[in-house]
């Protein structure tokens, strides 16, 4: 079992050896980066290919609609029927766009969009970059895509392009706080801001359950917290609004067209798996299994079933939430999803200074339950919440 | 001095320079916003280059995730960011780079003669995050402390110039 758990480590190593063979040592390091890197760049677009199927059928389903099903069977090649009809388009720049900047944009977003993926360990010993401080990396790659998104809307010379680009700096920017609160927690536990070291801390069981953070009320209401500042950090729905179609028509990819278009696509899906794996490894056990009966299962497997399951959760939101208003969005994040981190916060000293036991449980679940009725019972009040009445369509 | 400098510490402190002078020469403000924040990206990865993570990495948060994000956002809402008329070189940038060069020079020359300069180099000791977050709490717990209610001090006034504008509208 060791073996196929290994087994790409195994194969890289192999590789290298047979590299070494042939090539002078100066040029080792060199290959042994291209050879941990070549499979993020191949697995995640293929993963990202999968994904998009997956969206379209799961939207249908909800929907009450087929979703593709023409190109081959089930309508799984779309993608590459997809992928060719980006390449063969037209690249449609508009005259008065600001050229360089124009083109630059999507690159930019697609590269941080994979720079993420160094310190994100897929599965055991597989990890392309174990930094001491992995998370803050994580974080400071990511704040960077926020100057791309903003790239693309100027340069387009566009109303609706600035205005979506507008909305999604002031939307990154807000629940950016809530994101990078959620996650102290798990460091606060931790004491390491290393991603492998992390996930290795939850690598054991007590009784029916693994010790994942999950399970415990300040991980619980983390990873609630950490996961729908992700969806807003994506830009998805509900919290879509810099692109949202019916306002502003696409937001700020709106003046691209052809593969610059599919990169835009590309780099919000692959940002997407990125904070995904994130969670999954701060607060759902990283690549352990859930019982020490199925640790036969291969860990890079379980990376991907992990990432399966929320990227559904993510369809499921996407295709069940209607779209937030403006100051909504913002009145969530600054009133809400903020006190609440921050309250979590306390929760989690307590939890990490009282002793192991019921007492604990009941302290740090009481402060989040109690925090959360408050705070949401507090937002809600002078509000009318009734059954929206409709006058024809009843 | 020349030989201890690496191919890639000559790439990082090409980039800053290189950003840096865009940022000064472009016509086109948000142009000079995003140049200044290539300069600033350059300035983490030589942070990064001198094996200091934590800082580097801090670098490219606050400054190319949010003060470069507050720099364009402030060019766009003042003035729309349109080109400057005007010639970017002033008629007098001969006295200016002069007194520029001259500022280098003593600097320069202060550094090569003060004592720093003549100090052994210090072991090396990696400062992990760890030890600057134990740092932080303990020895300069103080610093932080004040350095935080300064910034709670200038967020509450942001949010009370920002609330009176909109009074007066009503």
């Amino acid at each position: 079992m060791a073996d196929l758990d290994q087994i790409f480590v195994t194969l890289k190593h192999w590789l290298l050896g047979q590299f070494a063979n042939v090539l002078p040592e100066c040029w080792l390091p060199i290959i042994s980066i291209l050879l941990s890197l070549a499979p993020i760049l191949i697995v995640f677009p293929s993963f990202f290919a999968i994904m998009t199927v997956m969206e379209r059928k799961g939207l249908g389903r909800i929907q009450n609609r087929y979703g593709p099903n023409r190109v081959g069977p089930f309508g799984l090649l779309q993608p590459a029927a997809d992928g060719i009809k980006a390449l063969i388009k037209e690249d449609v720049v508009p005259r008065a766009a600001d050229k360089l900047v124009h083109f630059l944009a999507p690159l930019v977003l697609v590269v941080t969009a994979f720079t993420v993926y160094a310190v994100l360990p897929i599965g055991r010993n597989m990890v392309v970059l174990d930094l001491d401080a992995g998370l803050l990396f994580f974080f400071a790659v990511g704040a960077a895509s926020e100057l791309a998104v903003f790239m693309a809307g100027w340069s387009s010379r566009n109303k609706y392009a600035l205005l979506g680009a507008m909305r999604a700096v002031a939307q990154m920017v807000s629940y950016e706080i809530p994101l990078i609160l959620a996650t102290i927690s798990v460091v606060m536990i931790t004491g390491t801001l290393s991603l492998p070291q992390i996930v290795l801390a939850q690598g054991t069981y007590a009784g029916l359950l693994p010790d994942w953070f999950v399970f415990t009320p300040w991980g619980f209401a983390g990873f609630i917290l950490f996961m729908i500042a992700a969806n807003a950090e994506a830009n998805r729905s509900p919290f879509d609004l810099p692109e949202g179609e019916s306002e502003i028509i696409a937001g700020y990819f709106i003046e691209y067209s052809g593969f610059k278009f599919a990169l835009f696509f590309l780099a919000e899906y692959v940002s997407l798996f990125a904070i995904s794996g994130l969670g999954i490894t701060l607060f759902l056990g990283g690549w352990n299994a859930p019982f020490p009966a199925l640790a036969f299962i291969p860990s890079w497997a379980w990376f991907f079933i992990k990432l399966i399951a929320l990227m559904c959760l993510f369809i499921w939101t996407r295709g069940t939430l209607p779209r937030l208003r403006q100051d909504q969005l913002m009145n969530f994040a600054w009133k809400f999803m903020i006190p609440m981190v921050l309250i979590n916060l306390i929760a989690t000293a307590l939890w990490r200074f009282i002793d192991a036991g019921l007492t604990r449980w009941f302290v740090c679940g009481a402060i989040v339950v109690i925090a959360y009725l408050l705070l949401g019972r507090g937002l809600m009040q002078g509000k009318k919440i009734a059954k929206r009445t409709y006058r024809f369509a009843d | 001095m020349l030989n201890q400098m690496t191919l890639s510490f000559a790439i990082i402190a090409i980039l800053i320079i290189a950003g840096a002078t865009a940022a000064m020469t472009f016509r086109n403000l948000v142009h000079c916003a995003l140049a200044v924040a290539v300069a600033f990206a350059g300035l983490a990865f030589a942070y990064l280059q001198l094996n200091a993570q934590f800082v580097g990495l801090a670098q490219i948060l606050v400054y190319v995730g949010a003060v470069a994000i507050l720099i364009v956002f402030a060019v766009l809402l003042t003035r729309g960011g349109e080109a400057a008329e005007k010639k970017v070189f002033s008629a007098s940038w001969i006295w200016g780079g002069a007194i520029a060069v001259a500022v280098f020079g003593v600097l320069a020359w202060a550094i090569q003669h003060s004592f720093a300069s003549q100090r052994e180099p210090l072991p090396e000791a990696g400062a992990s995050v760890k030890q600057i977050g134990t740092a932080l709490m303990t020895k300069y717990v103080l610093p932080l402390e004040v350095i935080g209610l300064l910034l709670t001090a200038a967020l509450i006034g942001a949010v009370i110039i920002a609330m009176r504008e909109e009074d007066k509208s009503k």
